[in-house]
């Protein structure tokens, strides 16, 4: 579980978070929705440790500030939008690199690092690709590859910065999928994202951010309005209903 | 689909999950050739001694051994006094240039980085220029002015880089901080022209100081680098794997719990204390700290495991070669070792580089 109180994040004289009190329960899904500039990445820094904050961060319940950075990475793993990805680095290299909280400063991988990355491996069906260099890779298995990485760090809370962007719709499907699967095991995870009806379709929860505060939350039927995204994006949408609960954000011309 | 999972993966093979570090080939090679480049080091000049003499030779200093020395006083004195500083120095240099640019490469993410990069060579010029020229005469009668004198100018150069550069704040550090030695590396350039220029009785010294070379090595030289050199290159191999994870960018590399700021700092004096401990007492020599570092990526590995060390061994072995090639060219002139580096070099890596692509 991760949660934040009167989180504030600024640069210089601009405030990208206002106040954000926000809590991730342990095995559910947040989604961070807003409009560019909502303030969604600079919160999700925020709880990765990687932006200055204001305010209280809390991972499973203690302050993120009494923990060490080391600490911080063996209980939340994080992925940006574009990660960095070295060309010639083989994708087992790369997934054994997210061991790194466990293994000490100087130190090299244990037998059990070894293992961790090749459960992360198994578990995104990479096995055929583990000695392939990232370069090689295609988006879709590249964005497998990357989440095999912080799976491998094997932290309890996973945050991903827009999932699926620069992915084709089966692409994007599978990987969130993916993500869904990942949390049989109580896997906690927070992601920011763009396309609001697959934010609507796997997060159990939304967090709707305008200006840096929250404007809306709650399950997808609850925060998907046409109202609220007619007003947080200025968009005219037509909300279609499926019969499982599921909601449909499409956009209509004015 | 985790019930899926478990059955396919009794299909599929177990992945292996090795990083790659320097497989024993690999070592094994590059070791060797360090060793043969010392074995010709010690062994070509014009006393040739052969290289079953040197090691008699020196196995005759080991107590209890009871090996007889072969070697007459002229030569023992050619083989110990003359070349055998001059091939420990090259190898010391060589090893640190490589190394430091391999570092410096790795911790700013450019592959263009050289060991010079925040005005070590800019400092270094600076201070030795200044040396030469102004110290007085009780001090120039010592081996250590010149030397220390380039090693003050090159920390206190990249002390300035490295404050300008974190001037603008810890996000466009690293960007800021190549500006800063580029800035760095002009202004000390300039001032080390114009001193120059007005003392052109001692332009030949300058000059050849500032060309490099380890014509006048001695077993003074080594003590005096050697400390720094051995401390720094320890510090760089045993950060080879902080490396691999700062390659991933500095947001990665700290949500994976590596103190960035912390990490590139003690890599980047590690780098720089050598680099000017090398510099003092070799002058500049350019482009073995590019040269090696990306022949080792071109014919090994990319990744920072194996680029550290062998670094380290090849680039001893490929300056011992370099001086070599150096002395005996033009023998008994010598010719200046950025220029054998350069000469060799560039075509060697030419080479590397068109075979290394062309077999992908």
């Amino acid at each position: 579980m991760i949660e934040t109180r009167d989180l504030w994040v600024r640069f210089g004289p601009v405030a990208a978070v206002r106040g954000l009190t926000l809590r991730a329960e342990t095995g559910g899904w947040t989604a961070l929705i807003g409009p560019n500039g909502a303030g969604k990445t600079s919160a999700l820094r925020a709880l990765a440790g990687l932006a200055a904050y204001e305010g209280e961060v809390l991972i499973g319940g203690i302050d993120a500030r009494r923990l060490g950075r080391r600490a911080v990475a063996r209980l939340v793993a994080f992925v940006p939008q574009k990660p960095e990805t070295p060309a010639a680095l083989t994708v087992a290299e790369y997934v054994l690199l997210g061991r790194t909280p466990h293994i000490s400063y100087l130190g090299g991988e244990s037998r059990r690092d070894r293992e961790a990355a090749r459960q992360a491996l198994r578990r995104l069906e990479l096995e055929h690709f583990a000695e392939r260099p990232l370069g090689s890779l295609s988006g879709g298995e590249l964005q497998r590859a990357v989440l095999a990485r912080a799976l491998a760090q094997e932290a309890p809370v996973l945050l991903l910065d827009e999932p699926t962007t620069a992915l084709d719709l089966g692409r994007q499907q599978l990987v969130l999928e993916l993500v869904d699967a990942l949390r049989v095991d109580g896997l906690t995870v927070v992601t920011t994202m763009h396309d609001l009806t697959l934010a609507g379709q796997y997060a159990e929860r939304l967090v709707l951010l305008d200006e840096g505060s929250v404007v809306a939350e709650g399950t997808a039927a609850e925060v998907l309005s046409a109202p609220n995204v007619a007003a947080h994006y200025a968009a005219n949408v037509r909300i279609v209903e499926d019969e499982r609960g599921g909601v449909f954000v499409l956009p209509v011309r004015r | 689909m985790a019930a899926a999972g478990k059955a396919e993966a009794a299909l599929v093979p177990t992945p292996r999950v090795e990083a790659r570090g320097v497989s024993l080939r690999a070592g094994l090679v590059t070791v060797a050739f360090l060793l043969a480049s010392l074995a010709i080091g010690l062994a070509v000049g014009p006393v040739h001694i052969g290289i079953g003499s040197i090691l008699r030779s020196a196995l005759s200093y080991v107590p209890f051994l009871h090996v007889h020395q072969p070697l007459g006083a002229v030569e023992r004195a050619v083989l110990w006094q003359v070349r055998a500083p001059r091939v420990v120095l090259a190898a010391l240099v060589g090893g640190m240039l490589a190394v430091a640019g391999a570092s410096y490469q790795g911790v700013f993410r450019n592959p263009l980085c050289d060991p010079y990069l925040l005005g070590v060579a800019g400092g270094a010029g600076l201070g030795a220029t200044l040396a030469i020229i102004y110290a007085s005469a009780a001090a120039a009668g010592s081996n250590w002015t010149v030397p220390l004198a380039a090693f003050a100018g090159a920390i206190a150069a990249v002390v300035v880089t490295y404050a300008l550069g974190r001037s603008v704040g810890a996000a466009q550090m690293t960007g800021a901080l190549v500006l800063a030695g580029v800035t760095m590396a002009t202004f000390t350039a300039a001032v080390q022209t114009f001193v120059q220029q007005q003392h052109t009785q001692q332009l030949q010294n300058v000059y050849s100081w500032l060309l490099g070379g380890f014509s006048d090595a001695t077993w003074q030289d080594v003590a005096i680098c050697a400390p720094y050199i051995a401390v720094s290159s320890l510090v760089l191999v045993l950060h080879r794997r902080v490396l691999d994870v700062l390659s991933l960018g500095d947001d990665e590399a700290s949500s994976l719990g590596i103190e960035v700021g912390r990490a590139r700092l003690v890599i980047v004096v590690a780098a720089t204390l050598g680099t000017a401990a090398a510099v003092s007492v070799s002058g500049l020599i350019a482009f073995v700290g590019i040269i090696v570092p990306h022949t080792i990526r071109l014919l090994v590995s990319t990744s920072y495991r194996a680029v550290v060390p062998l670094s380290l061994l090849a680039g001893a072995g490929f300056l011992v070669l370099a001086d070599v090639v150096a002395r005996t060219v033009l023998s008994p002139a010598e010719l200046p070792i950025g220029v054998v580096t350069a000469f060799l070099g560039a075509p060697f890596f030419a080479l590397v580089l068109r075979t290394s692509r062309s077999s992908r």
